[in-house]
């Protein structure tokens, strides 16, 4: 059954049509990567399912439940969780309580309970510091221990890369939305996060659906491939499929010249 | 945008759903628009009905409004111009169109002495406006350089609170400076007394004001379409990062958007004593407050729509408590005057918050 | 932290020399400096301030108000540039103390031009304080040639003071310059400290400090203080790490106890406070207190969630009437004469409704719309209280007056001292529910917000209930402080609700450090009790303010005390840190694991 089925998605912006028509699913356990060359709508695509958009026309499907309308909040509730492609944290803020933020959906206490510091409270925080710590620990010593109190406006952009997706990881998603991740990382560095994607599907369950730039990643990684551009579906398929598609070259390269003669 | 909706199951690739856009939120809002028409229309029905006020009446309420919302519109085109091109709002431009008036009350005080004054009024105003534009341009240019240029790339409260604090400083200054008395124009004795336009009967100081601000939005207005400057303001209202690609000299050109905003509201201070007499180191907050509202009115950005936003809220401020309160028979119902004022503040941002004409702005970066 | 030791594997490199001193900012400086020290002079700051000895009878405050703005541009001039990557740090030579000078001499020339002016023109008209007394500060009484000459001269041997103020190792700046400041500080609030030590039973002290009762500090008592505090601040500036350091690095356990000590130390004094300082500064400390309070309101609303809120003195107000309707046996419509403490749960109430109105329709608004909008409301609430059309229920322009005082069982309060008490209290409770909000689920859900809202709130959080929830909190804080205004002053009148509290609240929390309770206390301390206590601050109180904003805002926008996480120092960037991690694995460089905790 598919995690996530969309029909028929568009949206304008004034006078540009970012997204048209555009039909895709992600089934439980996959890893999509969504590539295409700059201003395809990747991002715009992104934006459209966590609700932090609307679109005009089209469904998106998450589970059983048709999103089109909640609230980026409320969508996240559902298990939709993402990063972004120019790295969004909260800069005056540690990296621990980053994460710790992630957990505000599935915790409850209120203004009261923090002020009257009760046990239910207290309970729950210690659980929130709990997870966010598991969560932190998934990417070894790079997020551990005395990095926790640092703020993450401190911090390496490699380690800013992976305490968003930590963030993300906290909020107990079904599916997780990647935003570019391994854009500006040095090439041992990417190694390492793509190893760490293909954790995030066999160590933690996640769905992941990926917008990628290196092809490198996009082959070690994906399960299948869906290719974008101007905002509709070229192809979908293998990764072996999708690079060797006329299309999909012509898009990114341009059609060969005419010949002479 | 403050819409959700109730989760409920939909078909898998049904037919698109459409938003239901109902929530507590919104149903007080809209509880909210329906309340304040329906005050504002009834108000206004028992006011007229009762005859408190003859036509001419009416009349004279009518254009001394147009002539103060003439006064908001000038101030208002440097808020938004400021607005248009940095994103800010400029607090303390009340504070330099109140500098501008003072100038103009001492000229116009010199000259008051001298036979120019009675011998050619239109020299000597046009003397007392020039002084004021000065030095309200200088004003502008130096806070602009002092305390905004810094923090160009900061988050936006930060520039917030210093203009914050431009204004209270500009204020204690000129309080030390001049002493808190408060200053009366001196009289122009041409301008007592009416003209006869088409029948109607209108002080000849409104004229003056009226005429005056008509005539310097307009040259700013040609300024801006057609001048080389003026359109790199509007380039960098746009997009300054496009712009300084195109080989405009940014910072140049946002100096010059203060100094001509300055400009406006000096001419808006000098005008000032023709239509209130009385003028003190706190002058510029209300009339601030009030211009920004026009600006918001007629659509944050939009050079016109600061001077149609100013003349309507002249207008509301002039004739609302009259036709909206009186109808209720509310005691001292002009001392509701400014609550007017700030009332169209409220609503504006939270119904409209484009304005009339819509917003034109520079685009949000990232 | 510890210092990190540079791998040897680093190679040397030729550093380039420092850039010299620019000569033509020194100009500007000067200028800009004489203007400064024209508008100090002109707004009648030095007639006004010159009454006041600093040390008597040589150092009168006006002329050194003055000069030290010629010492401070002289500063700014001789300020070696910054060093750059590559180049060598620059060193104090001859040519900063020639910037300073010309900084300095070009602003004392402005001050002469001035004084040529006045000799000349009767500007009385149009600059009010242009006055001969003025002139004849500004000239010693010389001739005016002369006067210029030795203006010039003397602003300009300021100005190389403040260049040569770089010139100063470290340690030295850290003594010498807080020893000056405390002569300053003891000399301008002498009936401070007269009262302290009198009420300490220290009376030989103040007459050796003040000789004349209520006067300046003289010569001698000048000295005193200046070495006493030499003293101190050499012993503060020799240890290697500063106390804040010290007690971070302490093991939990310990640290808490010397939190806690320290915290119940300063309870203690606090709780004498009013007793030995008498009734005048109980009242400044009890407005002080008052002002804090709404300021650790605010705090939670502009410092934790990011709304700029500049009609907070509406709540203020809600408390305030509030109280004075349900305990006041003036109150127009309504007497229900309720004891201010049965009075309480209504004014919560009344706060809370109060933030929910002010809240719902700006909640989609962007920051600075929502800061002007507030501002709306707090003026329209201002002229509602005031108007005719409300004195019903309000009391129009004369208030309501005949607030019965706080009686809380056998306890009954009315004088400044006695209200000191449980304002203090008060605050004490504001300032724990601020320190609990902020390490809770809700405390970071408002930071978050105000970090990104869009991405705050793709990251769950229901930004309503946050906007919301900050609005009542920070209103139901002001509402106490109004009410508790109430009481002690005994009636409300509406133009007690002006904008210009919501703005020195506002200032408040900046100057002090947004989100921190000890930075807000020590902004409430600047801005309230200061100018209370010398009162001929009292006049330029708001210039100050100004001042104050706009130069917090472009040095230092996080405060004077910022919050624990705002303080935090990185001695080293944290792209070498990992470079370090790499080349030497887990274990450092001694080859030892990194234990937890330390760097």
């Amino acid at each position: 059954m598919a995690l996530l089925e969309i029909n028929g998605l568009s949206k304008d912006f004034g006078g540009l049509r970012a997204i048209n028509g555009l039909d895709i699913h992600v089934d439980e356990g996959e890893i999509v990567s969504v590539i295409g060359p700059n201003g395809a709508g990747k991002t715009t695509f992104f934006n459209l399912i966590t609700g932090m958009e609307t679109p005009d026309e089209g469904n998106i499907l998450f589970g059983d439940l048709n999103v089109v309308g909640l609230r980026p909040n409320q969508i996240l509730q559902l298990g939709m969780a993402r990063t972004f492609q120019n790295v969004r944290l909260f800069p005056a803020m540690t990296v621990l309580e980053n994460v710790m933020v992630g957990q505000h959906c599935r915790t409850r206490a209120g203004v009261l309970g923090a002020i009257f510091k009760t046990p239910g409270q207290r309970a729950e925080e210690a659980i929130i510091e709990e997870k966010a710590k598991e969560v932190l620990s998934f990417f070894g010593t790079r997020l551990a221990g005395y990095r926790h109190d640092q703020l993450s406006m401190m911090l390496s952009y490699a380690n800013r890369r992976r305490l968003e997706i930590a963030r993300a990881m906290a909020t107990e998603p079904r599916l997780l939305l990647l935003d570019e991740p391994t854009a500006g990382m040095n090439p041992r560095e990417t190694v390492e996060l793509t190893e760490l994607i293909g954790q995030l599907r066999s160590e933690r369950g996640f769905t992941i659906i990926l917008i990628e730039h290196d092809m490198q990643v996009v082959r070690n990684v994906s399960d299948r491939v869906v290719v974008l551009d101007h905002g509709v579906k070229l192809v979908e398929g293998s990764y072996d499929h999708v690079s060797t598609d006329e299309k999909v070259i012509e898009a990114y390269l341009g059609r060969p010249a005419e010949r002479e003669g | 945008m403050t819409h959700a909706t109730t989760v409920t199951a939909g078909p898998a690739g049904g037919p698109t759903r459409r938003v239901s856009r109902i929530t507590p939120v919104s149903v007080f809002l809209w509880g909210l628009r329906i309340a304040i028409v329906a005050v504002i229309l009834y108000g206004s029905f028992l006011s007229i009905s009762s005859g408190r006020l003859t036509a001419s009446q009416w009349r004279d309420l009518l254009v001394f409004g147009i002539s103060t919302g003439s006064v908001y519109s000038l101030i208002a085109l440097g808020y938004t111009m400021v607005y248009g091109v940095l994103r800010f709002i400029n607090f303390a431009h009340g504070e330099v169109f109140m500098v501008g008036a003072m100038v103009a009350f001492y000229v116009a005080n010199g000259l008051a002495t001298t036979s120019l004054w009675v011998g050619s009024p239109v020299v000597s105003l046009l003397i007392v406006l020039i002084s004021a534009m000065v030095a309200s341009t200088s004003v502008a240019v130096i806070v602009e350089r002092v305390a905004y240029r810094p923090l160009r790339g900061a988050p936006r409260l930060i520039p917030l609170i210093t203009s914050i604090g431009a204004s209270f400083t500009l204020q204690y200054l000129v309080r030390g400076l001049v002493g808190p008395s408060t200053k009366a124009f001196p009289r122009m004795e041409p301008l007592r007394g009416t003209f006869d336009i088409f029948g109607l009967v209108i002080l000849r100081s409104q004229v003056v004001v009226i005429v005056a601000a008509l005539a310097m939005m307009g040259g700013l207005y040609l300024f801006v379409e057609r001048t080389r400057t003026g359109k790199s303001m509007r380039a960098v209202s746009e997009d300054p990062e496009t712009a300084a690609l195109m080989g405009i000299d940014v910072n140049g050109t946002i100096v010059r958007v203060f100094a001509v905003g300055g400009a406006m509201a000096g001419v808006a201070g000098a005008l000032w004593g023709l239509v209130f007499p009385s003028l003190n180191f706190f002058s510029g907050f209300l009339p601030g407050i009030k211009a920004f509202t026009s600006a918001v009115l007629g659509g944050i950005g939009n050079i016109v729509g600061a001077m149609l936003g100013g003349v309507s809220l002249g207008v509301f401020e002039s004739v609302g408590p009259s036709l909206v309160l009186a109808g209720y028979e509310i005691p001292a119902f002009s001392q509701l005057k400014d609550v007017v004022a700030y009332a169209a503040l409220v609503m504006v941002l939270i119904f409209r918050p484009t304005g009339i004409l819509g917003e034109r702005l520079a685009q949000e970066r990232g | 932290m510890a210092q990190v030791e540079v791998p040897p594997a680093v190679v040397e490199v030729e550093l380039r020399p420092a850039p010299p001193v620019d000569m033509r900012r020194a100009l500007r400086l000067g200028f800009s400096g004489g203007a400064a020290m024209v508008l100090v002079a002109a707004t009648g700051i030095v007639a006004t301030f010159q009454e006041r000895m600093v040390i008597d009878p040589i150092l009168p405050l006006g002329l050194m108000f003055l000069y030290i703005v010629a010492l401070a541009f002289g500063w700014m001039a001789g300020q070696p540039p910054q060093t750059l990557e590559g180049f060598a740090p620059a060193r104090v030579s001859g040519r900063n103390y020639g910037a300073g000078t010309l900084a300095g001499g070009l602003a004392g020339l402005c001050i002469g031009v001035l004084v040529i002016l006045m000799s000349v023109f009767d500007l009385r008209g149009v600059f009010v304080e242009l006055s001969p007394a003025l002139q004849s500060i500004l000239t010693f009484d010389l001739a005016v040639p002369v006067a210029v000459v030795v203006i010039a001269a003397i602003s300009a041997v300021a100005g190389a003071l403040g260049a040569g103020i770089h010139a100063l190792p470290t340690r030295t700046k850290k003594t010498l310059l807080p020893a000056l400041t405390w002569v300053v500080i003891f000399s301008l609030m002498t009936d401070l400290f007269g009262q302290l030590f009198t009420g300490l039973s220290l009376d030989w002290l103040t007459t050796r400090l003040y000789p004349r009762r209520g006067g300046p500090l003289t010569i001698t008592g000048a000295v005193i203080v200046f070495v006493v505090f030499l003293a101190l601040h050499w012993y503060l500036s020799g240890r290697d790490t500063s106390m804040r350091q010290q007690v971070s690095a302490m093991p939990r356990r310990r640290r808490l106890g010397v939190r806690t000590a320290a915290t119940g130390a300063l309870l203690i004094v606090l709780y004498f406070v009013p007793q030995v300082m008498g009734p005048f500064v109980s009242q400044i400390l009890v407005t002080a207190g008052i002002f804090l309070l709404m300021a650790l309101g605010l705090n939670i609303v502009v410092g934790y969630a990011g709304l700029l809120d500049l009609g907070y003195v509406a709540f203020f107000a809600v408390g305030a009437y509030t109280a004075a309707i349900f305990t006041s046996p003036q109150s127009p419509a309504f007497t229900p004469q309720l004891a201010l403490i049965a009075a309480l749960p209504f004014v919560v109430l009344a706060a809370a409704i109060a933030g929910i109105m002010v809240a719902t329709p700006v909640i989609r608004m962007r920051g600075d719309y929502l800061a002007i909008v507030t501002l709306g409301f707090g003026e329209i609430a201002r002229i509602l209280l005031n108007s005719e059309w409300l004195s019903p229920y309000f009391g129009g322009a004369q208030g309501i007056t005949n607030i019965p005082d706080l009686q809380l069982g056998p306890f009954h309060f009315n004088t400044p001292q006695d209200y000191f008490y449980p304002i203090f209290l008060f605050v004490i409770v504001a300032a724990y529910i601020t320190l609990a909000l902020q390490n809770s689920r809700w405390g970071r859900a408002w930071m978050a917000m105000r970090e990104d809202e869009s991405v705050a709130e793709a990251m769950g959080v229901n930004i309503v209930t946050a906007k919301l929830s900050a609005f009542v909190v920070g209103a139901i804080l002001a509402s106490f402080g109004g009410s508790l205004y109430g009481a002690q002053i005994g009636s409300v009148f509406p133009h007690s609700f002006d904008i210009v509290v919501s703005i020195t609240i506002l200032v408040i929390i900046i100057v002090g450090g947004m989100g921190s309770v000890p930075g807000v206390a020590l902004g409430a301390v600047v801005l309230i009790v200061l100018p209370n206590l010398l009162r001929e601050f009292s006049e330029y109180q708001f210039l100050f303010y100004g001042v104050l904003l706009i130069a917090m805002m472009l040095k230092r926008p996080e405060g004077f005390i910022p919050s624990k996480r705002r303080a935090q120092e990185l001695h080293q960037e944290e792209v070498a840190q990992d470079a370090w991690l790499e080349i030497y694995g887990e274990k450092g460089a001694t080859g030892e694991p990194i234990p937890e905790g330390k760097t």
